[in-house]
Order: C-alpha cells, then sequence, then structure tokens
C-alpha cells in the first residue's frame, strides 16, 4: 500500500527534461507514397509545437525518399531526419524500429507521433520497447500543456464507452500512435522552406531477420478512410449474398462498401470493410447504414459523417435515432430499387458528383 | 515443435467499471472471457501441433481469476498453462505488461526451447496492440504483426513464412524462427474444444509464477512503477449533436427509393422530384 502510494506520488512529479525538444511525425510510406495519416498529423503537431514555442520535425525512413522529405517540409516540417537505405526498401520491423530508435537517442524529441495503422502500430510498439519509453494507443484527440510540455493523447477504450487521456510524465519522448482520417490535412505550401538532415541506419542487410517476398495488393479497392460516400451493412443483411446489392449500390454512387463488426465477424465481409472501434473511424460526406442495429463500437466508428442514412425494419434500432433520415423499412426491395433510381439519374444527366455540392466542404478531403 | 501463446483475459460485456481513485478498470466481479483474437492464436498452435506434434504452452499475466482462461485454453487444446500473478504486476501498462511476458518466455525457454510465441493482433479491452511487439523486441526476435496466413513454417530449417494483413494489401514476408506471431481472426476457423479436453480442463490446475519465479528483483520494470503511462483521466465521450431525424416510410419501396435517390444525390427529399438544376456541374 504503501509502496503504490509513493509510486503515485513519483508519477505525479514530472521530471525536467530540458535536453528534449520538438514534435516529431513519423512519415509511413510504401514504394515512396506517403500514407495520408503522415500529413494529417503534421498538422495537429505543428498546432501544439506553435502552442508550446518547438519545432516540428519529420521521420523518413526508406530507400530513394528525397521526395518525401520534401512533402514533409510542403505539409509543415521544419526539420525533416532522413534515413535513406537500400536496407529500408520494404518495410521491416527491426530495420526500421533500429532507424528510428537511434534517431531519438541521436536528436531527443519530446513527442512522436505515428499514424494507428498496421504499420504504424507495428513500428511504434517495437520503438517504444527499445527506447524503453511511453506509448499511448490509437489517439483520437490530442493537446498539449504548457506547463513541462504534457502530451494528453485521447482514446476511445471498451468500444468508444469510454474516452481515457493517456500521460507519460517521467519519460520522454512521449509517444502516440494515432487515429488516421480524424485530423485534417493541413494545407501544401510548395515554397515552404525546411532542413532536410541525412542520417545513417547503422545495420547491415545480413543483420535483418527478415524479408519481405511479396506484396500482393487488395483487388477490391477498399479506402474507407479516403471515401466522400459510406454504404455499410451488418447483421440485417443475413448473410454475404445481400453484400452483392451493397456493392451494386455502391458502385452506383462511386461509394465504398463498409461493414459492421457483427457482419464482419460472422465472415460476410473482408475485415478491412470494417468501420467501427476495432475496425476504421470514418467521416463520410454521406454513410448509409443497411441493417446495423448501432452498436455503440459501430457508432463511434461513423457518427462524425455529414449526413447519415439508415435503413432498418426495427424502428428502434439506435442507428435510427442517430441518423439524419431514418428508413422504416425493408432493405431488400429499397436497395435494388434505389440503385436503378441512381442509375437512372444518372443516365438522364443529373450530376456524377453526388451530393458534392450540397453538402459542406470536408476537411479531410479537401 | 514448442509454440508458446501468450493470451490475455478480458472483460465480456459492456459492463465497464473504473476506480475513480486510480482510474483503473476493476475486473474484479465482471465476467471474463479469453480474448477473441487470442482464441485463433490457440487454435494456430494446436493446428501447428497437430501437424508437427510437439507442445503448446499458455502464458498470461494477470490477477488470480485469470486461471479460468488458461483452463480456456487447455480446453481447447493446450497441453500446459501458466499464470505469471503477483499483487507488483498490477497497473503494468504495455511496457512493464511485455517486461513480465518476457521473464516468463525466458523461463518457459528454459524448461524446453521454443519455436515461436503466437499472440492475438489485439486485445478487446486495451485495443493497443503494443504487448507482442514489446515483447519481441525484448527477445530480440522478429515480430509478424497482423498475419492472416502461415504459408510455410519449416522448424528443420528455422524459417516461417506469413501473410500479412497491411494497408492496401497482403504482405508475404519471410522470417527466421523463433518469432513472434500476432493473428488475425481470419488465420484460422475456430474449433470447439473436444469431450476428453474439456474434462482435462476443468480439472486443470495452471502453475502460478509471482515476480520471485520469474527473477524479477528489480520492481522498478513492473506494475505501476514499470508503467511510463498512466490514465489520468476518463470519461464519457460527448455525442456531437445531430440535427433531429426525419423519418421517411419505407412501406412503399419505390417511393421510398425515389426520397432516396434525391437526397443522396444533394436535393432536400421535401421537394418535388424534378430538380435537375442541382448539381449538374459535375
Amino acid at each position: 500500500m504503501v509502496e503504490q502510494q509513493a509510486a503515485e506520488r513519483d508519477a505525479d512529479q514530472v521530471p525536467e527534461f530540458a535536453d528534449h525538444r520538438g514534435i516529431w511525425v513519423y512519415v509511413q510510406q510504401r514504394g515512396g507514397v506517403a500514407a495520408p495519416v503522415s500529413w494529417q498529423l503534421l498538422g495537429v503537431a505543428r498546432q501544439m509545437a506553435q502552442e508550446i514555442g518547438v519545432p516540428v520535425a519529420s521521420i523518413v525512413l526508406g530507400h530513394d525518399v528525397a521526395h518525401l522529405a520534401k512533402q514533409a517540409v510542403e505539409y509543415g516540417a521544419d526539420q525533416v531526419y532522413v534515413i535513406d537505405d537500400p536496407v529500408l526498401e520494404s518495410y521491416r520491423t527491426q530495420a526500421y524500429a533500429h532507424g528510428i530508435a537511434g534517431l531519438i537517442q541521436r536528436h531527443k524529441p519530446e513527442i512522436v507521433l505515428y499514424g494507428s495503422t498496421v504499420q504504424g502500430r507495428d513500428v511504434a510498439g517495437a520503438v517504444a520497447t527499445l527506447v524503453r519509453t511511453g506509448l499511448a494507443a490509437d489517439a483520437t484527440e490530442l493537446s498539449i500543456e504548457q506547463e513541462g510540455h504534457l502530451l494528453h493523447a485521447s482514446r476511445p477504450d471498451f468500444g468508444g464507452k469510454l474516452m481515457s487521456t493517456i500521460l507519460c510524465k517521467r519519460h520522454r519522448p512521449q509517444m502516440a500512435t494515432c487515429r488516421q482520417g480524424v485530423f485534417p490535412v493541413p494545407p501544401r505550401d510548395p515554397k515552404r522552406k525546411g532542413e532536410v538532415i541525412p542520417e545513417a541506419l547503422g545495420l547491415r542487410e545480413d543483420e535483418v531477420l527478415t524479408q519481405v517476398v511479396e506484396f500482393v495488393p487488395e483487388t477490391r479497392h477498399v479506402d474507407l478512410s479516403n471515401a466522400e460516400i459510406i454504404i455499410s451493412g451488418g447483421r440485417g443483411l443475413g448473410g454475404p449474398k445481400a453484400f452483392d446489392m451493397l456493392f451494386d449500390l455502391a458502385e452506383s454512387l462511386d461509394a465504398v462498401v463498409g461493414a459492421s463488426r457483427a457482419a464482419v465477424m460472422a465472415g460476410w465481409i473482408p475485415y478491412q470493410h470494417q468501420v467501427g472501434q476495432t475496425g476504421q473511424t470514418v467521416r463520410p460526406k454521406i454513410y448509409v447504414a443497411c441493417g446495423i442495429s448501432g452498436a455503440i463500437q459501430h457508432l463511434v466508428g461513423m457518427q462524425d459523417s455529414d449526413v447519415i442514412i439508415a435503413i432498418n425494419t426495427d424502428p428502434e434500432a439506435p442507428m435510427l435515432k442517430l441518423a439524419d433520415y431514418a428508413i422504416v423499412g425493408d432493405m431488400f426491395q429499397i436497395i435494388p430499387a434505389l440503385t436503378q433510381e441512381l442509375r437512372a439519374m444518372r443516365q438522364n444527366g443529373h450530376s456524377e458528383n453526388a451530393a458534392g455540392p450540397a453538402l459542406e466542404n470536408d476537411p479531410v478531403s479537401a | 515443435m514448442h509454440a508458446v501463446v501468450s493470451i490475455k483475459q478480458v472483460p465480456d460485456t459492456a459492463e465497464v467499471r473504473i476506480d475513480p481513485r486510480t482510474n483503473t478498470m476493476i475486473r474484479t466481479g465482471v465476467p471474463s472471457i479469453v480474448n477473441p483474437d487470442d482464441r485463433h492464436a490457440i487454435e494456430e498452435a494446436v493446428r501447428l501441433k497437430e501437424k508437427f506434434g510437439g507442445r503448446v504452452t499458455v502464458v498470461t499475466m494477470g490477477p488470480p481469476q485469470a486461471r479460468e482462461a488458461l483452463r480456456e485454453a487447455i480446453s481447447y487444446g493446450a497441453d500446459d498453462a501458466i499464470l505469471c500473478s503477483d499483487r507488483r504486476f498490477a497497473g503494468a501498462d504495455t511496457l512493464a505488461t511485455s517486461y513480465a511476458l518476457w521473464k516468463a518466455v525466458l523461463k518457459i525457454a528454459e524448461i524446453e526451447p521454443i519455436d515461436l510465441v503466437l499472440c492475438g493482433r489485439q486485445a478487446l479491452d486495451g485495443d493497443t496492440g503494443q504487448v507482442p511487439p514489446g515483447l519481441a523486441t525484448r527477445l530480440g526476435w522478429p515480430q509478424l504483426t497482423s498475419v492472416l496466413k502461415l504459408d510455410e513454417v519449416d522448424f528443420a530449417g528455422r524459417s516461417i513464412q506469413v501473410h500479412r494483413a497491411v494497408e492496401g494489401g497482403v504482405e508475404i514476408v519471410k522470417s527466421k524462427l523463433p518469432c513472434v506471431i500476432t493473428c488475425t481472426r481470419e488465420i484460422n476457423v475456430l474449433r470447439y474444444a473436444t469431450f476428453p479436453n474439456m474434462v482435462r480442463a476443468a480439472r486443470y490446475q495452471p502453475s502460478l509464477w509471482d515476480k520471485t519465479d520469474l527473477g524479477i528483483d528489480d520492481e522498478s520494470q513492473i506494475g505501476l512503477r514499470g508503467s511510463p503511462t498512466i490514465v489520468s483521466k476518463v470519461w464519457a465521450p460527448l455525442r456531437r449533436q445531430r440535427g433531429t431525424t426525419q423519418v421517411i416510410d419505407g412501406s412503399d419501396p419505390q417511393e421510398a427509393a425515389r426520397s432516396l435517390a434525391r437526397i443522396l444525390m444533394g436535393e432536400p427529399a421535401e421537394e418535388a422530384p424534378v430538380v435537375a438544376e442541382r448539381g449538374t456541374d459535375g
């Protein structure tokens, strides 16, 4: 008991970290193309850095990635640390974590942010262990305290029932993986100037224990985070076959198909389509929920959509209460009719850009 | 073949309670289950045992009640189960948890060398996915996260090839053994516990290892003290206030479809059906 109190007292003291300075953002890339979350996080990093008066740096690892350093500057980095090495051609935990940990030990940032993507989570967990510091997972809100430059990384817990704020008081850097699609991409300024700092990896190919054999791109396009319209299906669909109906509707709208956890767990549609707490957070212009009752885990992943349309037979479904437009009826009749209607409207010269002009601009896709 | 599966017992329900003093979750009294992703890790290990022979050891860190999760793992076909439990482990974040599990894996390896450690991709409660990378990094073993499929397993040649679910596709990676693998739910289809395994599980007593058994002298690495992160605040999220819901009668599917089509094309639902001037700039 006494020890626990002592531990809590220790935890309340923020030591001096004068030698740690600046906010870093990890630029996630594959084949020289950056993941959008890398730029989204530069925006929020820039805001926090301005509040406390420190520089923002990006870290770029890869092979032939000089163009990404330039992009990072244009999106708001003051400095870019670049490790360009053939060993980093493909993402591999060991090599990337080694590179990032080395940069952190040499240059001592006070904060490092990563996307909470598969790659971001993979590398951040390893880096946190190498440098022995705290790592908050999947933050959806970030803020900074003037006093001690303490990062408040807040995240949904237990399927979004609770939000919790994670602090890392006694270790630097403070690290967090952050959800993609939550923070807006800052404006890009091609004239912006920044400093590019080349760094060495210090690891040979024969020291790396893994080897990427092949990357097989997903054939069916599932880019939920950048979709303007999402057509999502849930348990109410009753089986995998009914998703064809949603793909048809999605095609007539240039939309992307999403799914609830129940539908994914039932094996009706791959995980890549899952929206919600354990899937992706989305904020499209229009979200159409078909046969999704609206478990809280799902709602937290889509409730910031500009317009929500819900079709369900159960008038008491929480999704219908959240929706802007609630249709109580049989989706197995309504959806095919809707697809036909939309195809007819398109043929008659209606807008190709459905919903575009009538709705507000979405900062994420802007 | 010796596979170690690191599992976590998680609260089953939406019944989340928080200790207002420590801002940590109260797990006592809440019904618990084996974390769903971890069940797939156990299943995969048992399948490897069926194919190659060998043993499956399951390990967890948690309070005494986590024994139940280990018994469940035995019922799915694991051979041995170890509970790492000590009052001083309490309050551990992912860094402190991976430290204790690392010590446990080292001790298990002393008993019998390990070919691979399997974990679930993420836990239902914390949802961090950080413990397996922590464990792999401490062991100095490769980590293969978010694995969809074990493609080629070659225990004699000390290598494994897996399919990983990554952004935009599937990555096929070859790794040296031993390594740490985190399993997605796509990796296999769960099977029911067999009757003999259920009987065995009911009588099974997991080994109990405390911090002394794990050879942990340095308490600054474990529990609350070994945890760089703290939860400072827990609150119920505010829902964004949305406007009122407009209910559309779906009893006539054609009419409902027409109303919806107008909304989707950016035209207010109430307006007349033919409003061609809006949105024709596209």
